[in-house]
């Protein structure tokens, strides 16, 4: 990736949250992260309400047949490049879902995955390390 | 009278089987008259509906309609068998509301279906989904299944 | 005649809430006359994967159908596997599932609260609510090791036992907890603006709530009486001292008033719940060596209202049924109810009234429509921009 664009979507990354077939604590983790806590906007991360505006897409869940080909569609209207972070087992693996008849593949086969945040749920913390080593890694390169 | 005798004495004679376990109580009933019951037990006894349930045990197909009586805090399961070949039972939203969903789910999960339902279409699962599989009907060649016999392969496949 | 109707989705992606659920909302100009909801983009088949595991590994499993609710699901599918067996579990279990089961009540309904400001444009209040119900989270961690998905039941007892050394912090988070939500409850309940969004919108009777088979916070908000906490006790609830809050009026701040009134309830139940512990002594759990064939009920009151599940064994070591039904799948279908009727600016609030938990429900993008669309962030612009004209206008009588 050229230089430039590194710095555009490294230095203030927008994010776009996508809940696939997820339990809801790793939703209410990501939002966690926003409140007084943690407050990541001070770094200017800020959750955008389309995939229009985002850098960084975090998808948590696990994918079912229903969503996947919605899944498929968001990524594409993703502007790229865009980085995707999986959070949380289900969404790295499928964690205890995968046996079920409605899974559809863990995410990085469907979409690809740059980075994965494991944990159910991980806590805020790893998914702040996990997003800064994204960066570092990409910034290094 | 307290609503459980009052529901006992009123249908004795129709139950096929009628246990009471640590206040549970479940009572076999025949399916023609299910919705005489319900209506009694739904409208008389104000007895709370909670949900539905159906199993399929390989020979019949039952639902368990679960109703509580908040007031003491037991838990009456109407039960009905219903045909494997020909699954057909009435359905119970003329008498109120809350059965929608779950009668929807239960058609599409055991392939049931519930006379004057007045939408019994895909709720649950994908669009691609083939109509005449129910995941949680027993196969056919696992009904009369040898328990020595390999586990059956999926057929399902998608791409 | 004509068809005037516009149909507005929400979602499958939503901004504003977190899980995957499509509504469609039809609409005459800016009234609500229909509502539809498409189904099954959370649906992970969790009452047949159940099926596959031990008995001992089902908690594991349940508790994750919802993140919020995840210590109710386990408790009532152990009631059901204990009501299967008619197994009686020590007493020092019984206090240490209802001190984690009134805990995850606290914080559930602070992230309501939260969320429900955070829909009328009140983000204050959002981030206010979501910064005191922090000291809960660092409460669960400690007692259980894990912020969400406690891992705490299994069939007998619990898995965890708790230390005494915890309870002087225990103590100094919930007395911090206690007068932030005070004050809380006097600003939300007091503010003339929230009141106006709030009074008199959604109302359901007891009558919708009997047909819908509503339960929970919403049951309670219009005045029917029913907890199962009080109904069928399990835990330790017959031997504590708490009160059901029962509201009548039925409209949305019945349902915000009920919910924090609740949080005090719990803080009393979790107080008395560590002052017992203290004296009792002994086992945490009982083994189940062996479930014999028979079916099982059992249920619990989450925060959202009754979980439901139902067990059925055949002496083997996993269920061969295991029904899950989730609170919020009576109480969504009640939006037919209190969304109808009413303005599009009013839906949202209305939709989240509930507290839906879709996860729970369904365990198990653009729309074809005939006239112009409205997006998410739209609707949530109509909401604020009510909250506003209000504030604008000054005091509403």
């Amino acid at each position: 990736m050229a230089n430039w664009k590194i710095n555009m979507l490294t230095r203030s990354p927008w994010v776009f949250h996508l809940a696939a077939a997820s339990c809801n604590n790793c939703d209410i983790e990501i939002l966690d992260l926003l409140t007084p806590r943690h407050d990541v906007e001070r770094f200017g991360i800020v959750l955008v309400g389309s995939i229009k505006h985002a850098d960084v897409l975090l998808v948590t869940g696990c994918v079912n047949r229903k969503n996947v080909a919605r899944i498929k569609r968001l990524y594409d209207e993703a502007p790229k490049p865009i980085l995707v972070v999986a959070i949380g087992a289900c969404a790295c693996s499928g964690n205890m879902f995968r046996t079920g008849y409605q899974f559809a593949g863990p995410f990085d086969k469907i979409i690809p995955v740059h980075a994965y945040v494991p944990g159910c749920p991980p806590k805020p913390e790893a998914m702040i390390d996990g997003v800064v080593k994204l960066i570092t890694k990409l910034k290094n390169k | 009278m307290d609503s459980k005798n009052r529901f006992q004495e009123k249908f004795q004679k129709i139950f096929s089987e009628y246990t009471e376990v640590r206040k549970r109580i479940y009572a076999t009933i025949p399916t023609a008259s299910l919705r005489e019951v319900v209506g009694f037990l739904f409208h008389d006894l104000t007895a709370r509906f909670i949900i539905a349930s159906g199993f399929d045990n390989g020979k019949e197909i039952e639902i368990l309609y679960h109703f509580s009586f908040d007031s003491s805090g037991e838990i009456i399961s109407l039960r009905v068998f219903l045909d494997r070949n020909k699954p057909e039972v009435d359905s119970l939203v003329p008498l109120f509301r809350g059965a929608f969903w779950i009668e929807r789910e239960i058609w599409e999960f055991l392939g049931v279906n519930f006379r004057e339902h007045p939408r019994l279409e895909k709720f649950l699962f994908s669009e691609d989904w083939p109509e005449s599989y129910h995941p949680y009907q027993v196969p056919p060649d696992r009904t009369n299944r040898d328990p020595n016999a390999p586990p059956a392969q999926s057929k399902l496949k998608f791409d | 005649m004509e068809k005037k109707e516009v149909i507005v989705p929400i979602g499958p992606y939503h901004p504003l809430l977190e899980e995957p659920e499509f509504f469609k909302l039809f609409c005459e100009g800016e009234k609500v006359v229909g509502i539809d909801w498409i189904a099954g983009y959370n649906h992970r088949g969790i009452e047949k994967i159940s099926e596959g595991k031990s008995y001992d590994q089902v908690p594991f499993l349940v508790e994750r159908i919802c993140g919020i609710c995840s210590t109710s699901h386990p408790l009532a599918y152990v009631n059901a596997v204990e009501n299967l067996v008619g197994l009686e579990i020590p007493e020092r279990a019984k206090y240490i599932r209802t001190f984690i089961a009134e805990m995850e009540r606290i914080h559930s309904h602070l992230l309501w609260v939260g969320l429900a400001g955070h829909f009328l444009g009140y983000n204050t209040v959002f981030m206010w609510a979501w910064k005191w119900r922090e000291p809960t989270l660092d409460i669960m961690e400690l007692v259980t090791g894990n912020r969400g998905n406690y891992g705490i039941m299994c069939p007998g007892g619990v898995r965890r036992d708790m230390s005494e050394e915890d309870f002087p912090f225990v103590q100094s988070k919930l007395d911090d907890i206690k007068t932030k939500v005070e004050m809380l409850t006097k600003a939300v309940l007091d503010d003339p603006v929230l009141l106006a969004r709030l009074k008199g919108v959604g109302i359901l009777t007891a009558q919708d709530i009997h047909n819908y088979g509503a339960v929970g916070p919403v049951a309670r908000a219009s005045g029917v009486a029913i907890d199962v906490r009080r109904d069928d006790p399990y835990a330790a609830y017959n031997m504590l001292d708490w009160e059901m809050v029962v509201v009548t009026e039925g409209d949305m701040l019945a349902r915000a008033k009920v919910r924090l009134l609740e949080i005090f309830q719990s803080i009393k139940i979790v107080e008395q719940c560590m002052a017992r512990l203290k004296e009792i002594k002994g086992d945490i759990v009982v083994k189940v060596r062996e479930v014999p064939p028979g079916e099982g009920i059992g249920h619990a009151e989450a925060p959202r209202g009754e979980c439901f599940h139902y067990v059925r064994s055949d002496g083997t070591n996993r269920p061969i049924r295991h029904k899950i039904r989730a609170p919020s799948y009576v109480c969504i279908p009640t939006f037919e109810k209190s969304v109808v009727g009413g303005q599009i600016a009013d839906a949202l609030i209305c939709l989240a009234g509930v507290d839906p938990c879709y996860c729970c429900t369904e365990r198990l993008s653009a729309v074809a429509e005939n006239g112009k669309t409205l997006d998410g962030e739209t609707l949530l612009r109509l909401s604020v921009e009510k909250t506003e004209a209000l504030k604008a206008k000054g005091t509403p009588v």
